[in-house]
């Protein structure tokens, strides 16, 4: 056993290919993936809808333009066009202004302000008014330094398309998974069909070794890997991009392990249905990337996808590991919360364990 | 004779290795060539050089009248190749298979099935020309796959091991093939690990670690080793080799 | 003396309706170096299969060092090496790696059993940090060898360990299961060159899923049983058809730099093979009655399935 683990490694770490897939696609996708989020904003184009049209909306306004980061676009004049702009494309975020804006602001201590976004692009949407919200505050806070009683400069943030801003902070869990996934089925996978495909497989069956050390083999040096992997995303993910981390880190990495597990029993069940690299490399693809990318809440927002699909939805074992991640990670929750998901992984690793375990021939097909 | 084969002192290297090391030889039209050799010898890398498949190092070559180094594609279009590996589509029949090898070679459709009929009977298969392939006997695979090689007339043909692991009746039925395309004016240009088939050819190359270390007729070379067969001149030859890698 | 390695009865295997191996019976002594010899699609891989406990017969039962290839598999795996068609060695790991890892899975050691392979680990051995997957072919068949041999199997399979290899290194291989042999291993081994048949202590001629004679080589020869003559002329490339024409030719083919020719009748006169190339031109005649080789011998079988049969 093990000098099975052993050879294994040294295929890992002589085939180049493989390890700048294992460890350089963490990092590449993950810098990708959160850059292309957490970009800064600059010149992004608004429209005005300045129903009160009085001194202290225009010089919010200007604050606003003044700022760099937003650009006015168009001046809207009334509810009515706001739909249309965002439809025809020209702006990312509507203000809307209150028709007694400063007459209730002067009187009351209290007025609004209306942003709307276009969520469909959450992270931006999150980005543009929490900027927006920033210079208003700002705005009231020189206010309140001339004036007695406390004034409240109230923000209302409405989202379009996506009101609850999925997708924020979704890029880490969805990267962790998707990447945990491919590296542990996709590789495992491969790895058994090149044996059979090497024909060592038949001097491997001709031997003492059991079918399930012949599986243990393949698959400790990838949990090995796997967990290295995900520690480095978690590390990323946490550093360069501030992705909160309110649980349990070690609840979090036991999760992690029970997933990967999981991965890799797909992954031997796959390659004891294929007889080439390829095919087993096509399988993975089809079989587990394409569905865990789409279906597990990554992209597509679940609630969003019409029935059927969100019944498959349920069966996808990264969609279920994703929620584990968020609830500890962005609300700091305990095993309590999530049980229920956790049982629901551990019973498709026995499944698949069982299955693999069966389907692995001790004879040639 | 016209030599439509010469080849000047050819080297090919890779890095420091010499795979080939000044080769000069020459192969006359219409005749049978054989080109044995151990494994490691050279054999391969000498053949895809000819084959218009890779260029050497240094030399001149002349493959069908065209030089290796820059009438490739000419050398491509008046050579048949066939090895062991070499197969023909499983899933086709063998009518749709001369066809796809017929249309690769520029035929028309005249030609193709002129040729076809005209292959398949000399074979004595015509009446399973519409079979899919993957129930035609191994052995007649081989020499359908021969057939396709010189359906479109080419100049040379190069068979590289096109006997492996055949049984011996269709074995010989190979060689009468190649000894009719030889009759044709057609020049053969094989490689093979059995020795028996070496007295088969006119004139015989063997190479030792990339050079040629003997090369002349089967009668002659088993006098000049004092050998009772092909196999004992082999031995001779290629035994206790330097070590090469 | 002669204690049943392996006893094979009635064995049959189909697949998808391709009958690979009709009816085979036969048996292989302890200590034998026995070869299955037949073309590709002689169903020798099937065979070997079966006997190692890789396939499961359709019909029939094989028992290998007494255990139940079916039933019984475990143990066979513990006690046979076996070499696959192609090399089977991890190509991106080195020489001695390669021997260590199988080594591992058949929890011992490359020192253990070193003396019975150290003549062929031996020669490799100086290249024991190359990988395998740079090794030449004669180099890569030695080292799968050394592989097969780690845990001092009693019994070795070795399917087609020469295919594809050239003359020399085939030569060697041949003296080294010899060696092997006379260590008092049972070395059961494949191949589809004829020649190498008279190199087996006993021989299983196979074609097409049929075994057509088991014997010693030199049994086979003698069962021939008709005189063999081998003719050459100055006209090789006309000189079959020249032949064919003779009355009662039972059959003529080329076979190195000679043909041979096979009448019908046993009181046959080669002065016939003389006078018929005399009349056609020929000159430099020769004509020698000769010993069969194994491959006549195989002709012949393939030719006459029935007569074999019957034998």
């Amino acid at each position: 056993m093990k000098g099975f683990i052993f050879k294994e490694f040294l295929h890992i770490f002589r085939d180049r290919r493989t390890m700048l897939i294992l460890f350089g696609m963490p990092i590449v996708q993950v810098l990708l993936f959160g850059f292309a989020i957490t970009n800064e904003i600059n010149n992004a184009r608004i429209a005005v809808l300045d129903e009160a049209k009085d001194e202290m909306s225009r010089v919010i306004t200007d604050k606003m333009t003044s700022s760099g980061y937003f650009e006015l676009a168009t001046v809207l004049q009334s509810r009515d066009e706001i739909e249309s702009a965002f439809k025809k494309g020209q702006v990312k975020m509507v203000v809307v202004f209150e028709p007694d804006f400063s007459s209730r602001f002067v009187k009351e201590g209290q007025a609004a302000v209306q942003l709307i976004a276009d969520a469909s692009d959450p992270n931006t949407a999150g980005l543009l008014t929490n900027y927006a919200s920033a210079i208003i505050r700002d705005f009231a806070m020189n206010l309140q330094d001339q004036q007695k009683p406390p004034i409240q400069l109230r923000t209302e943030t409405t989202m379009l398309y996506n009101p609850e801003l999925k997708g924020v902070f979704m890029f880490v869990p969805g990267t962790i998974t998707i990447l945990l996934m491919l590296i542990s089925a996709m590789m495992t996978s491969i790895s058994i069909a090149r044996e059979k495909e090497l024909g060592t497989m038949e001097v491997l069956l001709v031997s003492p070794l059991k079918p399930w050390q012949i599986i243990s083999g393949k698959v400790v040096p990838y949990i090995m890997l796997s967990f290295i992997n995900a520690l480095v995303i978690l590390i990323l993910s946490y550093t360069v991009f501030g992705m909160p981390m309110r649980g349990s880190l070690i609840l979090l990495l036991l999760e992690s392990i029970l997933f990967i597990v999981m991965a890799l029993s797909m992954g031997i069940f796959i390659s004891t249905v294929s007889k080439t690299q390829q095919q087993a490399m096509l399988l993975s693809m089809f079989v587990l990337m394409l569905p865990t990318i789409l279906l597990s809440g990554f992209i597509f927002p679940i609630a969003n996808m019409p029935l059927p699909l969100q019944w498959l939805s349920h069966i996808m074992p990264s969609k279920w590991f994703i929620i584990i991640i968020k609830q500890i990670m962005l609300k700091g929750l305990g095993i309590a919360y999530f049980w229920k998901e956790t049982l629901i992984l551990a019973g498709m690793t026995l499944l698949f364990v069982g299955m693999s375990v069966k389907k692995f021939n001790i004879r040639l097909a | 004779m016209k030599p439509v084969i010469e080849v000047h002192n050819m080297v090919k290297k890779f890095g420091d290795f010499v795979a080939n090391d000044n080769l000069t030889f020459s192969v006359n039209q219409g005749e049978i060539f054989g080109f044995l050799g151990a494994n490691g010898a050279g054999k391969t890398t000498a053949m895809k050089i000819l084959c218009g498949l890779s260029k050497p190092s240094s030399g001149v070559i002349k493959v069908a009248g065209f030089d290796v180094y820059k009438q490739t594609e000419q050398i491509k279009r008046n050579i048949g190749y066939m090895s062991q590996r070499f197969s023909l589509y499983n899933d086709l029949t063998v009518r749709e298979n001369f066809r796809f090898y017929g249309g690769i070679y520029g035929l028309s459709g005249r030609q193709i099935k002129d040729q076809t009929d005209k292959l398949l009977s000399r074979l004595g298969i015509i009446q399973s020309a519409d079979k899919v392939l993957r129930d035609i006997p191994l052995g007649w695979k081989q020499k359908l796959a021969f057939s396709v090689a010189v359906m479109h007339k080419p100049t040379i043909v190069f068979l590289d091991e096109p006997t492996g692991g055949v049984d011996p009746v269709t074995r010989r039925q190979f060689w009468e093939l190649i000894y009719e395309s030889a009759n044709e004016g057609i020049t053969v240009f094989v490689t093979t690990h059995y020795m028996d088939e070496a007295e088969y050819c006119e004139r015989v190359s063997i190479m030792v670690d990339g050079r040629i270390e003997a090369l002349d007729s089967p009668d002659q070379l088993k006098k000049t080793y004092k050998s009772a067969s092909m196999n004992e001149v082999f031995l001779k030859l290629a035994r206790a080799p330097k070590v090469v890698i | 003396m002669h204690e049943i390695a392996v006893d094979i009865k009635n064995i049959r295997k189909s697949y998808s309706g391709t009958r690979v191996l009709n009816n085979i019976s036969l048996q292989i002594f302890q200590g034998e170096l026995f070869g299955f010899i037949g073309p590709d699609g002689a169903g020798k891989t099937s065979l070997f299969h079966i006997l190692t406990s890789l396939l499961l017969p359709d019909n029939g039962s094989a028992v290998v060092a007494g255990y139940d290839t079916v039933k019984d598999y475990a143990q066979i795996r513990r006690i046979v090496g076996y070499m696959p068609g192609k090399f089977s060695l991890y190509q991106d790991l080195t020489v001695e790696e390669n021997l260590k890892f199988f080594a591992g899975i058949f929890k011992t050691t490359i020192h253990e059993n070193y003396a019975l392979y150290k003549d062929i680990y031996g020669q490799i051995e100086p290249f024991r940090k190359r990988k395998a997957g740079q090794l030449s072919g004669g180099m890569k068949q030695k080292l799968a060898l050394s592989c097969a041999l780690v845990h001092k199997p009693q019994l070795l399979f070795l399917d087609e360990p020469t295919t594809g290899v050239d003359a020399v290194s085939r030569t060697e291989f041949w003296e080294m299961l010899k060696k092997l042999r006379d260590q008092g291993i049972t070395i059961i081994v494949s191949t589809p060159y004829m020649d190498e048949a008279a190199l087996c202590d006993r021989v299983a001629l196979m074609d097409r899923g049929q075994l057509m004679a088991v014997d010693a080589p030199a049994n086979i020869i003698r069962a021939f049983g008709q005189p063999l003559f081998a003719v050459k002329s100055d006209k090789m490339f006309p000189l079959p058809q020249a032949l064919a024409v003779i009355e009662q030719t039972k059959t003529v083919y080329r076979s190195g730099e000679f043909v041979h020719y096979l009448n019908n009748q046993a009181d046959f006169d080669p002065a016939r093979i003389e006078d018929q190339l005399l009349k056609l031109g020929h000159a430099g005649i020769t004509i020698r009655r000769i010993e069969p080789t194994i491959e006549d011998c195989f002709m012949l079988l393939m030719q006459n399935p029935l007569e074999v049969e019957t034998n």
